[in-house]
């Protein structure tokens, strides 16, 4: 599903990001990235939706080969990988249900399963009454999840979520992570860099720890392992 | 592309400018402005060529005879000043010929003034228009019709008149006007894009955000491209047709209010309908390719990762 041999990232400006990553990530995954701020996780995602491409190494997602790829082959490959993030990215002049509806019509989705599959997504992040909302009329929590529900509506089989819960309070975060469970339990793959210990502690997945562009731990149903 | 796709890029394009109120509004407005005191220079710059034609096609003379000179005495004159070898034309006019082009100039309320004068009450005399092959050589001809005026007694002409001295003057200002006025425009031209660069420029921040996230969703780079051009193709097409309709009816009333006085002077503008032909053309086609330039200009630089 996403494969990494001996991965080297170096920004233009000589900082070296990623200094000779290899893993593994198999279809159904749910994987915690974790690690200090600035050791290379926030590279690691971006490579993986190909916003950044590696300098060295070979990296497949979902058989494309991300090093080699055509720029103009770059938007199909992220059709089929969802984006979440820390501030959401929403559209603000749209309602809930354009954010969302607008992932399928850049694809060319036809109209009827369009507004079956949209509602549908809303429904299941449970915000079906709130659809015609706007951005700004909806709570931190429910901006993240329309965010999720765009994420999800062309049934990727990657989610990246790059600090999906970082700006929310606890009680939120939970329920975000609930419905990130609920969408893993359905097939899709979930990559997911964080700072929560409390989730990763509770909630226990793969682990992946990168530290100075390394990867320094690999554990199956691994701890955070920092102190908070 | 699917049908249902290009009817949905024209239809996020459309509904692009009222998400987008203020910057709708501050490039309809910056392009309105620059196109208005566009039209406006353009619309002096056809009056003023117009103005400069019509003063030197009036390089000629004109010969007027006495009133009670008869029609042999004048085809007499005429061979006379057919002889004369600089002299291209003669043209003979009647009164009524002078009478009839006199009201032209004083237009609609003109008419109604010299009513009074048709026929037997005429004050104008028969007169002779005479061109010559080369304006530098008037001086020379009129000199020469005026020998043969006073070969007879009394004179043959009342008045000969040909704009005597200014002449010379005259070439030299309607050659400058000309240059100044095709500077002016050009310069506006310019200063009217950078204007139009710079709310694009906001607009480019402004969008930043917005066409970071179509990529993000999968969005191909035609996808994002196609409504931001409808956009502005239709900013630019609107803002044009609203200065196009206002520089030309504000032109029309200006003519119809200042027709008679301008008459009295002997001086008449560029038709609303001949300006009409110039400026909508003109100003559509600009603001229209500024509209889209704009838009494809703000749209590639973000589109490029």
């Amino acid at each position: 599903m996403i494969e990494m041999m001996d991965i080297w990232k170096t920004y233009p400006n000589g900082a070296h990001a990623l200094k000779g990553i290899s893993v593994v990530i198999d279809r159904n995954e749910f994987v915690y990235i974790v690690g200090p701020s600035g050791a290379g996780k926030s590279t690691f995602m971006k490579l993986i939706y190909r916003e950044e491409f590696p300098t060295k190494g070979q990296l497949f997602v979902n058989g494309f080969n991300i090093g080699k790829l055509k720029p103009r082959k770059i938007p199909y490959v992220r059709r089929n990988i969802g984006v979440i993030f820390q501030d959401y990215r929403l559209l603000p002049k749209l309602t809930a249900y354009e954010n969302v509806a607008f992932a399928m019509e850049v694809i060319e989705a036809p109209r009827k399963l369009m507004k079956k599959r949209t509602m549908e997504v809303l429904e299941l992040v449970g915000l079906g009454g709130k659809h015609a909302h706007l951005p700004a009329q909806l709570s931190g929590g429910e901006q993240q999840r329309v965010a999720i529900a765009r994420a999800i509506v062309n049934n990727p089989s990657v989610i990246v979520a790059d600090e999906p819960t970082g700006n929310l309070d606890p009680e939120t975060s939970w329920g975000i992570m609930n419905l990130l469970e609920e969408i893993n339990f359905r097939g899709t793959t979930i990559v997911m860099a964080t700072h929560n210990r409390e989730i990763v502690n509770t909630l226990r997945k793969r682990v992946i720890a990168i530290e100075n562009g390394l990867i320094a731990r690999d554990q199956a149903r691994g701890e955070y392992g920092y102190e908070a | 592309m699917k049908l249902r796709t290009l009817a949905r890029h024209l239809r996020e394009g459309v509904r692009g400018i009222f998400r987008n109120g203020w910057m709708s509004f501050a490039s309809i407005s910056s392009i309105f402005i620059s196109l208005f005191i566009l039209g406006v220079f353009v619309l002096l710059a056809l009056n003023v060529s117009k103005l400069a034609d019509q003063l030197e096609s009036q390089v000629e003379i004109r010969a007027f005879l006495q009133l009670d000179a008869t029609a042999e005495s004048a085809a007499a004159l005429e061979t006379k000043l057919r002889a004369i070898p600089e002299v291209k034309s003669v043209e003979y006019r009647t009164p009524e010929q002078n009478l009839q082009e006199m009201s032209e100039m004083l237009g609609a309320d003109g008419k109604q003034l010299l009513e009074d004068y048709q026929g037997e009450d005429n004050p104008l005399p028969a007169s002779f228009t005479i061109e010559v092959y080369d304006p530098q050589t008037i001086a020379a001809a009129a000199s020469q019709v005026q020998a043969v005026s006073a070969a007879q007694d009394p004179p043959a002409f009342q008045q000969i008149k040909y704009g005597q001295g200014t002449v010379e003057t005259l070439f030299k200002i309607t050659g400058a006007v000309r240059n100044i006025g095709l500077i002016i425009v050009a310069g506006l031209a310019v200063t009217a894009m950078f204007l139009i660069a710079t709310t694009i420029k906001t607009t480019i921040i402004a969008r930043q955000r917005e066409i970071g996230i179509m990529k993000l969703v999968g969005a191909t780079n035609a996808f994002i491209r196609w409504p931001f051009f409808v956009e502005g193709a239709l900013i630019g097409f609107l803002s044009s047709a609203l200065t196009a309709a206002v520089v030309v009816l504000g032109y029309g009333e200006l003519i119809r209010q200042s027709e008679f006085d301008l008459g009295l002077m002997s001086i008449r503008l560029v038709s609303m309908e001949e300006a009409a032909g110039i400026i909508v053309p003109v100003t559509i086609g600009i603001g229209t390719l500024l509209g889209v330039w704009g838009s494809v200009l703000s749209v590639r630089r973000y589109l490029k990762v």
